[in-house]
């Protein structure tokens, strides 16, 4: 048991039991605050495989902006059905077993390739993955395309969401 | 870097599970929203995995995980503004509450 594997499995359990309170806790503002857990669990998966400008944009972008926003949407609806009545549908069980087969096949499928038994190698000599991150999405032959399709589509996103969200003006 | 690439997968599915589970049995809108986002970052960690175990030299796993996020984004600022605006005007969060366009 090496000092990484016990690193992963510390960073997989506060995933797992951040996410499970997530979808348990009754209230909603809670269920938020367990997010930004596990949220910050992924982020430290990204630091570990060296990923670092994805651990950043996960802490700003998820937590910093998604994970707010939640909160203010729970803020501003949290009169409804605080405390009153269950959480979960009454017939929660089919979802809990529906998960739990697509976990166990998914398992027995990751489990039956040899593949993917093997350790990492080490990063080649000589490579940057930000500078090598930074080229792919802006070079013409690599990735510039979806990625500024990605940024029309967050633009236009945005500038709909403000439009459903204004009321009606008086 | 000894965890094998299996650890990584198995943790990506219990996550995913966790997130549709909560999607499919909580009643609150904004909580469904809350598990599709466990689910995009299951998606995500997956992504970032097979990039950095197979070719870490191929960006394309990275790109696609910042494409996530940008989707990500967008997804929740629609779906919450939805919810107000829906909030707004009927006075429920409840998603079996939202029947008007039930057949």
């Amino acid at each position: 048991m090496t000092a990484d594997r016990i690193i992963f499995i510390l960073c997989a359990a506060l995933i797992l039991a951040s996410g499970l309170m997530v979808v348990i806790t009754r209230k909603l503002i809670h269920a938020a605050l367990w997010l930004v857990a596990a949220l910050f669990g992924v982020a430290i998966l990204y630091a570990i495989l060296q990923a670092s400008f994805l651990a950043v944009v996960q802490v700003v972008v998820y937590i910093g902006a998604i994970a707010i926003l939640f909160i203010f949407a729970v803020m501003l609806t949290r009169r409804e059905m605080l405390d009153k009545g269950a959480q979960t549908r009454s017939n929660w069980w089919l979802p809990a077993l529906l998960g739990f087969l697509i976990l166990v096949g998914l398992v027995f499928l990751i489990l039956g390739q040899p593949a993917f038994a093997q350790p990492a190698a080490a990063l080649p000599a000589g490579i940057d993955t930000l500078r090598s991150l930074g080229t792919a999405l802006i070079s013409p032959d690599a990735y510039v395309l979806p990625f500024e399709v990605a940024s029309v589509l967050l633009l236009a996103a945005l500038v709909g969401a403000v439009y459903i969200a204004t009321g009606k003006k008086e | 870097m000894s965890v094998p690439l299996s650890w990584y997968l198995i943790l990506a599915a219990a996550l995913f599970s966790i997130g549709l589970f909560g999607v499919l049995s909580r009643k609150n809108a904004i909580a469904i929203l809350l598990g599709v986002e466990l689910m995009l970052n299951a998606v995500n960690i997956n992504l970032v995995a097979f990039w950095r175990y197979l070719d870490p030299s191929q960006m394309g796993g990275q790109v696609f995980a910042v494409i996530v996020f940008a989707v990500a984004a967008a997804e929740v600022a629609v779906g919450l503004a939805l919810i107000i605006s829906v909030y707004r005007r009927r006075k429920t969060v409840v998603a079996d509450e939202i029947d008007l366009m039930k057949w």
